[in-house]
């Protein structure tokens, strides 16, 4: 198993206009884990993620890939599903798949056909006739089906009916391959806490907790949800 | 197979629990195949790491056994399994009569209340 899959060191954002995105932000991630990286909204997920999967830059510090610094080499080994759907309203399930073979080296063809099945998906569906449940399991789909070493989904399951988040959750655990790591980020941890190795609680851009799930239900007899919920309260 | 879990416990424990109920009520039998890592994790939706602690917590008390590339099984020392059956009954009892004695009923009382309760069941 891979160790520091993902190194983050003191890292930094501030967009343009001042806002502080992220403060001296150090992370760990071996291979072989799923992460849950957990925050309110506007905690700062999205922008550590971005930053992992080097669509954009720290202001200040580093992050390393498999022991290599975020850039070409790094996203060939990296899949990230963004929050927003990254497949065009004109497209068939069928395109959305070729374009990302074509796209990708590491796409598996055959398993985003088993992985469509499973998640009851049609080729010849049009992605505009797609439900938001529907669309994200396509995304997800699309994001899992190449062979990566990190996955990072973004809100996989925000939005969407208990059905389909049912199905998404069995898709992940179904599909995972286990040399890699998936970092899943989300706000609602109840539905989602048992699939987790390990949770990192991001609160105003800075890092509050990283700690192993049964971990923290043995030291402190809490759910993750809960020692979530204490933390963010207000 | 599923399971009720409680968030706020350490799942392996929780399916450790579940699997020698299952053992000790003969759903699972002595020299019984056990599901893969892989299976039971997609069953009960959890964490592949989680079942896999499980399976080894299991092995360390020696229930279940690893035969090399074949899987899992479940012991067929009998007696080991006995010892399982009278360790979970003496954890229910403990946790029974601690749990009277804080409701403040004497030992004598615990014996009785017992009796008129399994004579109704």
């Amino acid at each position: 198993m891979v160790e520091n899959l993902l190194q983050v060191r003191s890292v930094n954002k501030t967009y343009a206009g001042g806002r502080r995105a992220l403060h001296d932000i150090n992370l760990n991630i071996h291979g072989g884990k799923i992460i849950g990286l957990l925050g309110t909204n506007g905690s700062g997920k999205s922008t550590l993620m971005k930053i992992a999967a080097g669509l954009i830059q720290p202001s200040t510090g580093g992050v390393e890939v498999n022991g290599k610094p975020v850039g070409l080499e790094t996203k060939a080994i990296v899949s990230f599903m963004p929050d927003r759907p990254v497949t065009e309203p004109w497209m068939k399930v069928s395109d959305a798949v070729a374009y990302f073979k074509d796209f990708y080296e590491d796409f598996n063809v055959e398993k985003a056909r088993n992985m469509l099945e499973f998640m009851n998906l049609k080729a010849n569906d049009r992605i505009s006739s797609l439900s938001k449940g529907m669309n994200e399991r396509l995304q997800l789909t699309l994001a899992l089906s190449r062979e990566a070493q990190l996955y990072m989904l973004d809100e996989p399951i925000g939005g969407v009916d208990p059905v389909a988040r049912g199905k998404i959750l069995d898709a992940i655990v179904e599909f995972y391959n286990e040399d890699s790591s998936i970092i899943i980020s989300t706000h609602l941890v109840r539905d989602i806490e048992r699939i987790f190795d390990e949770v990192i609680f991001i609160r105003n851009g800075e890092v509050v907790m990283h700690d192993e799930v049964e971990n923290i239900r043995l030291k402190h007899g809490k759910s993750v949800d809960e020692m979530f919920k204490e933390v963010y309260a207000e | 197979m599923s399971i009720e879990f409680d968030n706020n416990l350490p799942i392996y424990l929780q399916i450790m629990t579940y699997l020698k109920k299952e053992i000790i009520i003969g759903k699972l039998q002595p020299g019984d195949k056990i599901p893969s890592v892989r299976e039971l994790a997609s069953e009960l939706q959890i964490n592949p790491n989680t079942v896999q602690r499980t399976f080894q917590e299991l092995e360390r008390e020696g229930i279940v056994e690893t035969r090399r590339g074949l899987g899992r099984y479940v012991t067929s020392e009998e007696s080991k399994i006995m010892a399982i059956k009278k360790e979970m009954a003496g954890d229910l009892l403990e946790r029974f009569i601690r749990g009277m004695q804080e409701l403040g009923f004497k030992d004598q009382d615990i014996i009785s209340i017992v009796e008129d309760a399994v004579k109704q069941s």
